[in-house]
């Protein structure tokens, strides 16, 4: 089975697609073989909205993904949905101050950052979904840090914008490797 | 190596620009909007002609009339606007007119909605348009091999002045992928029999044979032209069919869910292949000359390819289905389970 295969989710507007096509182009900058899909119904703003990107180094056969080994949830009703499909041994991702709980499964890993509270510290609240890209990255290295850096070159033009995202996505994995109480 | 990220629709675009198109006559239509997009945004800075037609009956006229003065030309569509182009497509084939149709499938019957579906075999490889119609129907199941197929598309209709239909469905539409783009091939020449003006003599494009006998002579050409490609053109793709348990037949999408279910039933101890109809119409029968024990028809449909399975098969071995309908698409988990239960001696046509 593929390597990474990875449900993002969360309401319209908080970058879900986005975050998914940074996992995209960083994918093919690495050579490595990746789908993304969106779920592209009749979406609204305020909505709901999620992707599935698999990654892997064999040529991908379904992009489509009922047990993701990974789910990064923007919002407690994406948790609330996704959260039992998760494949066991994989991972959770969440934003810690848009989702009122934990995940309740033992058999897989969770990592919670406040991902809207950092993103608005830095002045940049639309970047949350890659602050949560930073966890992610921090706790499952699926993909080098050259080549996320050149993913987020494809699609964000704008040096200031670029500067802020990578800010955001060093935030993100900082918030996970220093524990929230020092010991 | 270079790849490109792009969404089946826009490369479905991109490839038919580097094919030679030089035409593009259609009507906006979720999933598949983005290949007109790509297309009013490119075509007419590669010298083409991007035009928004009022329907999909006047865009597919435009794209006859295009092809009779000897365009290489294409239009694309999802399903309830491939029916308003049948009645076209049949005076396409009837004036023996090369085009390349993409249709993005989505849920039916009626407006349904714009999820992914395969529920337009029957219309695509039976139901073209009225009179004795066929058209080489080619479904991918990869955006790189859209890419492909939309340049064998071109290909073929010119060889066989028919027009070929690209059959996907709206995830294959949606979806991004790396894909590799082919070199831009030169933009073809009219062809001889194409209405260029009256210089070199008068040339007309038509359907209509008044009289019965002409008309008898004409079909037989066109049966002819059928039998020809049903010889050279069936394409398929397989892959541990002779001697499983259970041999799943799938194309487009469906055919990539079912490579990821046969890779989790082989898992659990099962003999299980994969027969991947590239052609849909021709119908690659040959492929079932392979002897699976049992052969299982997956699609996003009420059961539809299953009848060319069974065809096909000619009752040598059972033939059971496991269908999906309204835009849901099946997942990998359920069905590795539909092949599981499959594989179980009990298990009898469904």
């Amino acid at each position: 089975m593929p390597a990474h295969e990875i449900v993002i989710a969360g309401f319209g507007g908080q970058g879900v697609l986005f975050l998914g096509e940074v996992l995209a182009h960083a994918a093919v900058r690495e050579g490595r073989h990746v789908t993304w899909l969106p779920a592209y119904g009749p979406e609204q703003r305020g909505g709901t909205a999620h992707c599935t990107v698999v990654i892997d180094d064999e040529p991908i056969a379904s992009p489509v993904v009922a047990d993701p080994t990974v789910l990064i949830a923007l919002n407690r009703p994406s948790l609330d949905r996704f959260e039992r499909a998760v494949r066991p041994g994989g991972l959770i991702v969440l934003d810690a101050t848009l989702v009122d709980r934990l995940p309740a499964r033992a058999d897989v890993h969770s990592v919670a950052v406040p991902a809207t509270a950092i993103a608005a510290e830095l002045g940049a609240p639309r970047a949350a979904n890659i602050v949560l890209l930073g966890a992610l990255l921090a706790v499952a290295p699926i993909l080098s840090e050259a080549a996320i850096r050149a993913g987020l070159e494809d699609k964000v033009r704008d040096p200031a914008r670029r500067a802020a995202n990578l800010t955001a996505l060093a935030r993100g994995a900082a918030a996970v490797r220093v524990p929230a109480v020092p010991t | 190596m270079s790849r490109v990220l792009m969404k089946g629709n826009e490369a479905m675009a991109e490839a038919a620009i580097r094919a030679g198109c030089r035409a593009y006559f259609g009507y906006p239509i979720t999933p598949q909007s983005e290949l007109p997009e790509y297309m009013a945004r490119h075509l007419p800075a590669a010298g083409g002609v991007f035009l928004q037609a009022e329907s999909e009956v006047a865009a597919i006229n435009m794209v006859y009339g295009a092809a009779g003065a000897g365009a290489r030309v294409m239009t694309s569509t999802s399903s309830p606007g491939f029916s308003l182009m049948t009645e076209g497509l049949s005076y396409l084939v009837g004036a023996r007119l090369p085009c390349v149709v993409v249709t993005v499938m989505r849920g039916g019957p009626g407006l349904g909605n714009i999820a992914p579906s395969q529920a337009d075999y029957f219309q695509v490889t039976r139901g073209l348009g009225h009179g004795d119609v066929h058209a080489i129907v080619l479904a991918p199941s990869t955006v790189q091999e859209a890419v492909e197929l939309v340049g064998l598309a071109f290909a073929l209709a010119e060889r066989y002045r028919l027009p070929v239909i690209v059959a996907a469905d709206g995830l294959l539409g949606q979806m991004m992928e790396p894909v590799e783009l082919p070199p831009a091939l030169p933009v073809p020449q009219a062809p001889p029999w194409a209405t260029t003006g009256a210089a070199t003599g008068r040339r007309v494009i038509s359907s209509i044979h008044l009289d019965p006998e002409a008309l008898e002579r004409h079909v037989l050409e066109l049966v002819a032209t059928y039998d020809l490609i049903a010889a050279r053109e069936p394409r398929w793709e397989a892959d541990g069919v002779e001697g499983a348990d259970v041999a799943v037949v799938a194309y487009g999408t469906t055919a990539r869910i079912a490579r990821s279910a046969v890779a989790r039933a082989r898992a659990r101890g099962l003999a299980v292949g994969l027969l991947r109809p590239i052609t849909l119409w021709p119908f690659p029968i040959a492929a079932f000359a392979s002897a699976p024990r049992r052969w299982l028809v997956a699609e996003m449909s009420s059961g539809q390819m299953v009848d060319d399975v069974r065809l096909a098969v000619e009752g040598r071995a059972p033939v059971l289905r496991y269908t999906r309908v309204g835009g849901v698409v099946p997942t990998p988990v359920e069905l590795a389970e539909a092949i599981v239960r499959a594989a179980r001696p009990a298990a009898v046509p469904a």
